[in-house]
């Protein structure tokens, strides 16, 4: 079998998700070329150096639909030889191209992909595309669906976070996204966004409230609660499908949860023989990925079966890993995964998150496994393992170490 | 003889006039719609008929529904393929409503069509409704006892002849909700505003506004908005950003409310959503399947049954001995303490005198008082008329002399539960009255038997159980003692008819029915937390399963000093042989915690001052921890099913249920049991006997003999025989 590398791997800054953003301007095709530009560019590569460009993104409607892959590789640098593969795991959606990158240059089908993904959360508004199990009452019902909030809040519940626990979280990733901002670790990752003429729009990740303590927190309303325990009462549901709780905890907010933002990432995975040929150094070897199915009602559990599931298939053990990168979609989320793996703090998500610098849901997997890997450069790991909650009950993992 | 009869004026309009004979209220059956469609095609040919109206023959009604005996018929003939038969039936149902609202028009056009009025008389309900729904207008008369709507959902159906699709596309998911999800019906009034019905007219002026409406109508009046051209749901269909919310909603909140354990609903918004994505017509047909799939659930033929069929039957006095009417005209209530208070509003309500009897007079008005701030609360909320309020006041009178009960023909003595007391009541209520009244009591724990032997006339002794609060709980609890005579037992159910309750007619023995199994159900609760199951999972395994309250908030609700009271006399009766120390060192332990339920601010609840649950208690917890290994859900719902079921298949093996369909009945109506079953034997039928002894042999072998399964139920697990089978009485085998 092949090995997969990492030779590459970008982001561009992360705008706020509201219409006063600084990327709301920016449309999904032209970010999501500007990547591909960027990526090429840095590679020396030839306009059609690469098999296939694989783009996660999650609400392919709109501007992000018609397979958006195509349309940006057509917008890009590329040539049209290079086809375009649209994908959607949700949450991991970018991470999950990667692996489908990776295994195929492993099973030999293509010396070099350009992975990734983008999501302009301002401008293609989370679940306007619609989703047959929220909508579908056969499905709704049988399977208790209930919005990610509430499935975080019942992981709250079912495994003992308090609100403080998840507020410390928060603090703490705003105090880590601040701090690796402003010792320069996002420099050689983070790709400015620019105009048609050159000029700038944006260079940092506009998300972050670094002042934030736990004072600030404490005066945020839970989000869900209402939506929980009156109208439509999502709360009842979740003691269907876990009786043995009372009622849920609401725990969650806005300032403990992921933050909506546009943004886009992308990694170049190649060969070894690929690396050869364009004069390129392979980063970071592809160990292992995974992927899981999990219970849909709390929804949110997947990193850790994921996880446990990676690591057995490489024949690991979590003592192995180095560092984590677990997406903050949620604070719980994150807890569980320290909790059941017994996990350091300080190995996990070092430079913040999304609950700082938000989650623009398509490009997140993606983004996350290249601030692992420059991590990993800066502080001499040898193994790190990105993994993501998804959607619908799913869960994806990637195991690279360096080279 | 027909059900439909057709005529046509002079202006050039066909009346088709709904009669069926023998009937006071019409309801459709196959036949029905035949004649229908063939009058709706001769008028749409008839070239002299400008428009039609259909309406019906019966006063204050256009019809009750559905034929439900007709959906069990449509099954059966389809031979080894029901679902087809039901299907079809229903798709030429679907045909004859959408030929009238077409009425002959151009398809490409929307132009030529025939205009249909619907003229209701009054009460429309079900396919009465449904049929009016497919016409271009509908008139009702206004009568304010007239009820429109559909009810279907009640007996665990829904509206399948286009009533869902049409009202949905109508006035939206959200706004037709209460009537196709909560079976929501409306007085004419009531229901014109809401949008369900065009017109209101005086019930003179009925027809003839009808046949102004048709002769004026132009083509645009005859098109239904789904048959324009751009038609969008009000309210916005499932992937509309508005309908969007809308319908997570909906599933959420019908997932909740039915705890996931009632098709019809289900079926229901599948049908909304799924219609929602087509045309019209395929909307009908897709609205046919899941009614087809619904009906084929034994789900709603045993509701159909239960709730519809058989509790008619004994409302209707299929238990009642063959002696001439007994209608109650005055009744004398004694004590007048909550439950004496209760029976006399409905009595009163019922338009039956009532003498009600206290020891003191300020007592006897407190208790004529309750009716009068029962009416109050009527009036405040537009249910009651001022009028309605003063002649129910006016048949009560509140006095403490036992002479004012002369001329009664029923004492209904409701005093405190103490035989001495009962006694003492019996004897003087019989001196006061003529040897021809009934004497019945109250009680709910003491043998009749034992209470009969204060009277004088033992044979006219009855026992009537009226459950709490009388004037919402739906079932009376009859019980014959050993010397009670058919005359009282007609008595019983006259009265109960007159005040519109469900009886049953159950023979004397501890706790008679209902409360015989409603405590082993609060019984088997408590075990479980004394054996450290976490208590969220008793009380929501419960729910899960159907039963309206867990067993540790029923036993609040009806106060912990009450149980442990009966505890002790059942104790005191039994000796050694009985079974529920476990449980009574729970029950023992709160009482003296002064833990006595809702009432003491504290019981397995924690409750705020407004008496309003805030959680399963801490201190409960802390006396019985949880345990390291927690049952399963089945397990759990299992236990608190059998404690239930079992002890209903003993009362008729011990000759106190002498007709399952009063336990089925009484058990969905006295305590709540899980109502999607259809009843105790209609669970083991569907499970089946072999079944049961299967889970019995489990639950004996894990937790003791209580759930041993009786000798009966064996026998018929042996036998491969079914309850309804054996012992249903001929009429009620059919259903």
């Amino acid at each position: 079998m092949t090995d997969a590398y990492i030779y590459d791997a970008i982001r561009s800054p992360r705008g706020r998700g509201r219409k006063d953003g600084a990327l709301h301007e920016v449309t999904a095709l032209k970010l999501s070329a500007d990547m591909l530009n960027a990526i090429r560019a840095r590679g020396g590569l030839g306009p059609d150096a690469v098999e296939d460009v694989i783009w996660g993104n999650v609400t392919q409607i709109g501007e992000q639909g018609g397979c958006l892959a195509r349309s940006a590789v057509l917008a890009s640098d590329l040539g049209e030889k290079v086809p375009g593969l649209s994908i959607n795991r949700f949450c991991a959606s970018g991470l999950e191209a990667v692996n489908l990158a990776a295994n195929q240059v492993r099973a030999g089908a293509g010396a070099a992909y350009i992975a990734g993904g983008v999501e302009m959360m301002s401008r293609v508004p989370m679940s306007s595309d619609g989703a047959a199990i929220a909508v579908d009452p056969s499905l709704a019902m049988r399977q208790y669906f209930v919005p990610q909030g509430i499935s975080a809040d019942i992981i709250a519940t079912l495994h003992g976070f308090s609100r403080a626990d998840a507020d410390a979280l928060a603090v703490r990733s705003q105090q880590r996204a601040q701090a690796a901002w402003d010792a320069g670790r996002f420099d050689r990752s983070v790709v400015p966004v620019h105009d048609i003429n050159g000029l700038p729009i944006l260079e940092r990740d506009e998300h972050m409230r670094p002042g934030t303590d736990m004072a600030a927190l404490e005066a945020l309303k839970p989000a869900f609660k209402d939506i929980g325990e009156t109208m439509p009462g999502f709360d009842q549901l979740a003691l269907m499908k876990y009786p043995q709780l009372e009622r849920v905890n609401h725990i969650h907010h806005a300032g403990n949860s992921s933050g909506i933002v546009d943004g886009a990432a992308a990694v170049l995975i190649g060969s070894r023989r690929f690396g050869e040929a364009n004069g390129l150094t392979p980063r970071a070897r592809i160990r292992a990925t995974a992927k899981i199915g999990t219970d849909p009602t709390i929804m949110l559990t997947g990193p850790v079966p994921v996880t446990e599931k990676i690591l057995r298939e490489a024949g690991m053990d979590i003592a192995d890993i180095g560092l984590f990168e677990v997406n903050e979609a949620f604070a719980a989320v994150v807890l569980r995964f320290m909790q059941a793996f017994g996990a350091d703090p300080d190995r996990v998500n070092v430079n913040g998150g999304a609950i700082a610098m938000g989650h623009p849901l398509g490009a997140t997997g993606a983004m996350i496994l290249g601030t692992l890997l420059d991590e990993m450069e800066r502080a001499d790991l040898e193994t790190g393992l990105a993994t993501l909650c998804v959607a619908s009950g799913m869960g994806a993992a990637t195991i690279i170490e360096r080279v | 003889m027909a059900d439909f009869h057709y005529d046509t004026d002079a202006g050039g309009v066909a009346t088709i006039t709904w009669d069926m004979p023998g009937r006071s209220m019409n309801v459709l059956s196959f036949d029905a719609l035949a004649e229908l469609d063939a009058h709706v095609d001769t008028a749409l040919a008839d070239g002299a008929v400008r428009g039609i109206v259909i309406t019906s023959g019966k006063a204050g009604s256009f019809a009750g529904g559905m034929d439900l005996n007709v959906l069990a018929r449509l099954r059966d003939s389809a031979g080894d393929n029901p679902a087809a038969g039901i299907f079809e039936g229903v798709m030429r149902m679907h045909a004859v409503l959408r030929k009238i609202e077409r009425a002959g028009m151009d398809p490409k056009t929307l132009k030529g069509a025939k205009p249909i009025a619907c003229a209701l008389p009054g009460t429309a309900m079900g396919i009465g409704y449904e049929l009016a729904l497919a016409c271009h207008r509908i008139f009702a008369a206004d009568l304010p006892k007239a009820r429109i709507g559909l009810p279907e959902i009640m007996v665990g159906l829904f509206p399948g002849a286009g009533g869902t699709t049409r009202l949905v596309r109508k006035m939206g998911a959200m706004a037709a909700s209460p009537y196709l999800l909560e079976g929501k019906t409306l007085a004419p009034a009531k229901a014109k505003s809401a949008g369900l019905i065009d017109e209101v007219t005086d019930p003179a002026d009925l027809l003839r506004a009808a046949k102004d409406w048709v002769l004026a109508a132009q083509d645009a009046d005859c098109v239904k908005p789904w048959d324009q051209k751009g038609y969008k749901m009000p309210g916005g269909a499932p992937y509309h950003p508005a309908g969007f919310m809308t319908f997570v909603g909906a599933s959420a909140m019908v997932n909740g409310s039915t705890k996931g354990v009632m098709p019809a609903p289900k079926a229901l918004l599948s049908a909304v959503y799924e219609g929602a994505l087509v045309p019209f017509d395929t909307a009908l047909r897709i609205e046919a399947r899941w009614f087809t799939h619904v009906v084929m659930d034994p789900t709603s033929g045993a509701m159909i049954r239960s709730l519809f069929l058989n509790k008619q039957a004994l409302e209707k006095g299929a238990r009642r001995p063959d002696v001439p009417d007994q209608t109650v005209r005055k009744v004398g209530i004694l004590g007048a303490g909550m439950m004496g208070a209760g029976i006399a509003l409905v009595s009163a309500q019922a338009g039956i005198e009532v003498v009600l009897i206290d020891r003191d007079q300020e007592a006897a008005e407190r208790g004529r008082a309750y009716t009068e701030g029962y009416m109050d609360k009527g009036i405040a909320r537009r249910k009651t008329t001022p009028e309605q309020k003063e002649a129910a006041l006016s048949r009560i009178t509140a006095s403490t002399d036992y002479a004012a009960l002369d001329g009664c023909d029923l004492v209904i003595e409701a005093v405190f539960e103490d035989p001495g007391i009962k006694a003492e009541a019996t004897r003087l209520a019989e001196a006061a009255t003529g040897t021809e009244c009934i004497l019945a009591t109250n009680t709910s724990t003491l043998p009749i038997t034992e209470l009969a032997r204060a009277s004088q006339r033992p044979e006219q002794y009855i026992g009537i159980h009226f459950f709490s609060p009388v004037e919402k709980m739906a079932l009376v609890e009859i019980i014959k003692g050993k010397a009670t005579a058919e005359r009282a037992v007609a008595k019983a159910l006259d009265f109960v008819r007159q005040i519109r309750k469900t009886p049953i007619v159950v023979n004397d023995a501890r706790f008679f029915y209902a409360n015989r199994c409603i405590i082993p159900y609060i019984n088997e609760g408590i075990r479980m937390v004394a054996e450290g199951t976490v208590p969220a999972l008793v009380e929501n395994a419960a729910k899960l399963v159907g039963m309206p309250l867990g067993p540790l908030q029923l036993v609040d609700e009806t106060s912990i000093d009450l149980g442990a009271k009966i505890a002790r006399a059942t104790k005191a009766a039994m000796g050694d042989a009985y079974p529920d120390a476990a449980v009574d060192e729970v029950l023992f332990w709160m009482e003296a915690e002064g833990r006595l339920g809702r009432k003491a601010g504290a019981g397995f609840y924690d409750y705020d001052e407004a008496g309003k649950r805030t959680g399963l208690a801490a201190a409960v917890k802390a006396r019985y921890p949880e345990a390291d290994a927690q049952p399963d859900l089945t397990e759990v719902q299992h236990r608190l099913l059998m404690a239930q079921v079992l002890e209903a298949v003993r009362a008729l093996e011990d000759g106190v249920l002498t007709d399952i369909r009063e336990g089925d009945v009484g058990a969905i109506l006295g305590w709540g049991f899980a109502p999607w079953s259809g009843g105790p034997f209609s669970w083991l039928d569907r499970i089946g006997a072999a079944r049961a002894v299967e889970i019995c042999t489990g639950l004996e072998a894990a937790h003791g003999a209580r759930f041993r399964a009786p000798d009966l139920l064996r026998e018929m697990a042996e036998a491969g025989e079914t309850f309804y089978g054996r012992f249903a009485p001929p009429a009620a085998a059919a259903a």
